[in-house]
């Protein structure tokens, strides 16, 4: 098309000229620049501005020295010429940060862990074993995911108590799975369904048992569900917060949102930039765990609202 | 698998009953059961059982420390007339429903938004997603710097444009302090409705959308008549996450207020948190997180229906 002669059919070079230019697709040639300024990027960039300004605030604020931060007058507050890591080193080594954060990560792979092992478990029997009663199951399970901590800590609490868990790693790890079971068996029971009941069928006739089945057929093929269950239980153990505070008491046993709340929030002045540099270093691992896996986190949060 | 035929075979061996461990092993219901085991076993001690102990804990008069005997509604009784439990209500209403309302109109604007094209929309909406990933205490924490009484760089910045001449008092005021908590739990909650509505849109074919054009549809019309009608059920559902969550938060509010000032911004987790674990009445926090669960159960019947309905528009059997 593209290397006809202009000279010789005039008309043709008027009709290949603007499919040329045009690179657009669909309907998006109605809209003209300054339009779609205007309609799009002015309001995406004020909400995305508006939802990272926090994450720059904390940031910035973990690494300016302290007396600029309470000096607004003489240093221009958005910016800072001089950045110290003193809250950060303050907080790796004069305090109990590694100490929580270890915590935390015991008790988030520890629960995910054993949430996601009982979750393919149960997920496998409802869709493809079909026992009596699957269907009445998944729906309790879907309930039991709307549940929420708040309400159940209190006696949980007392459970607690009584099991002799208290203040122990083991009460958040036996605990965290009732919110993260649910929310992984319905995930993976929609994982499950996209694989073709004939790979199954096969192995049964080959003499297979279910467990077999469920080893090396069904799981190898749901990897991309396990990464995503994985990673969005893993997010939500980190994130959970009213257990961890009604559970554990001592201080070197907490964890990173419990302890920061508790432990930093004295009269000092000066608390701003050990706060916030403890804030950071206790975002920072799920953002960049994120980063890596944002497709398979997106398909969890989306799969586990379509399904 | 070869291998497997070419072993000489022993001769079959007779038929015979199953015996109760064939049954236990093979039969479907019992093999569901095993594999039941685990997920229902979490569930039934650590969910259903302080479920239905939260609820006897609210008719007992139970501290920490001491075993409680039943006393019948007086819990209930006593928290008709506490005024601090009344308000409570009434910002956990306030709260959850601008909260949500907003969330709601933001998050569906955003994912419009997003639906376009554009250059780097996976980075964009992989930055967008950013405030929910991260642990919402710790944002709420920044939260609290940003609104600090002195050192807020809102009122600096207003301060410099000339809007205001004193500081704005951001969370020692109970109305600032409310505008402040929902503001954060906006911006904490609008990724989430933003991505899933977004996963929504990108299942509407575009066909419906150039055939509405060709018919002369303004692009209100095309949202009105289009996209709105096909993303119902999902947002029937985000919704009632959205509405469950916001209902029953509790840290957002811990880290940055807890409850203050003068109990504005106390919420009915927050409000039964401090009576039931900082003041030892385990009872009455009980009845104060019982008193939660008719409002869950109206967003949860919500949400049924909103699922019911989506199988029905795609013509799903009711399997």
């Amino acid at each position: 098309m593209t290397d006809l002669p202009a000279t010789k059919v005039d008309l043709k070079t008027v009709l290949s000229t603007p499919a040329r230019v045009d690179n657009s697709e669909g309907m998006s040639y109605l809209q003209s620049l300054p339009r779609r300024i205007v309609t799009l990027y002015i309001p995406l960039g004020i909400i995305v501005v508006i939802l990272l300004f926090p994450f720059y605030w904390m940031g910035l604020t973990a690494i300016k020295p302290d007396d600029q931060l309470l000096d607004l007058d003489k240093f221009n507050p958005f910016w800072t010429w001089n950045p110290t890591f003193k809250h950060i080193h303050k907080l790796l080594f004069e305090s109990y940060y590694p100490h929580w954060l270890w915590n935390t990560m015991y008790v988030a792979v520890g629960a995910t862990v054993l949430s996601i092992i009982a979750s393919v478990l149960a997920a496998y029997a409802i869709v493809r074993l079909r026992y009596k009663g699957a269907n009445l199951v998944g729906g309790l399970i879907f309930l039991a995911y709307l549940v929420p901590p708040s309400i159940l800590f209190i006696p949980l609490a007392t459970v607690v108590f009584q099991y002799g868990l208290f203040d122990s790693p083991m009460a958040l790890i036996l605990t965290y799975p009732t919110i993260l079971i649910p929310f992984s068996t319905w995930l993976l029971m929609g994982y499950f369904k996209t694989i073709p009941f004939e790979l199954e069928e096969c192995a049964l006739i080959d003499g297979a048992s279910r467990w077999q089945i469920l080893i090396k057929i069904v799981l190898p093929l749901a990897i991309p569900g396990l990464i995503s269950a994985f990673i969005f239980c893993f997010t939500l153990c980190w994130n959970e917060f009213i257990y961890a505070l009604t559970f554990l008491q001592s201080t070197p046993n907490k964890t990173v949102p419990v302890a920061i709340v508790n432990e930093f929030v004295d009269g000092d002045i000066y608390r701003w930039g050990s706060l916030m540099a403890g804030a950071l270093c206790g975002s920072l691992p799920l953002v960049i765990l994120y980063a890596f896996f944002v497709e398979h986190y997106v398909s969890a949060m989306t799969g586990a609202v379509k399904e | 698998m070869a291998d497997i035929a070419l072993t000489p075979r022993r001769a079959k061996p007779a038929l015979r009953e199953a015996t109760t461990w064939d049954q236990l092993k093979h039969n479907k219901n019992w093999l569901g059961f095993w594999f039941m085991l685990p997920a229902m076993a979490f569930l039934i001690f650590f969910l259903a059982y302080p479920l239905g102990l939260g609820i006897w804990l609210s008719f007992t008069d139970t501290r920490i420390g001491r075993v409680g005997h039943f006393v019948g509604t007086e819990n209930y009784e006593w928290l008709w007339d506490d005024a601090i439990f009344w308000l409570s209500v009434f910002n956990t209403l306030l709260y959850t429903s601008i909260a949500s309302a907003i969330k709601f109109g933001v998050g569906l604007y955003l994912a419009l938004l997003l639906n376009e094209r554009m250059p780097f929309k996976a980075i964009l909406r992989a930055a967008v997603l950013i405030p929910f990933i991260v642990p919402t205490v710790l944002s709420a924490l920044a939260f609290w710097w940003i609104f600090d009484s002195q050192f807020s760089i809102i009122s600096w910045s207003l301060k410099h444009l000339g809007l205001i001449t004193q500081n704005i008092n951001f969370l020692g005021d109970t109305t600032w302090a409310r505008i402040c908590v929902i503001f954060a739990n906006i911006w904490r909650g609008v990724p989430f409705v933003a991505i899933t509505l977004l996963a929504g849109l990108q299942t509407v074919s575009p066909s419906l959308y150039e055939a509405a054009i060709l018919d002369g549809a303004t692009s209100w019309q095309r949202f009105r008549y289009i996209t709105y009608p096909l993303l119902t059920p999902i947002i029937a559902v985000v919704m009632t996450f959205s509405v469950l969550f916001t209902f029953t938060d509790f840290q957002l509010i811990w880290a940055m207020t807890r409850g203050g000032p003068v109990n504005a911004t106390h919420l009915m987790a927050t409000l039964s948190y401090q009576r039931a674990i900082i003041a030892g009445q385990l009872g009455e926090g009980a009845a104060i997180s019982s008193a939660m669960i008719p409002f869950l159960l109206a967003a949860i019947m919500v949400s049924w229906f909103g699922l019911q309905r989506r199988k029905w528009q795609q013509g799903e059997s009711n399997d």
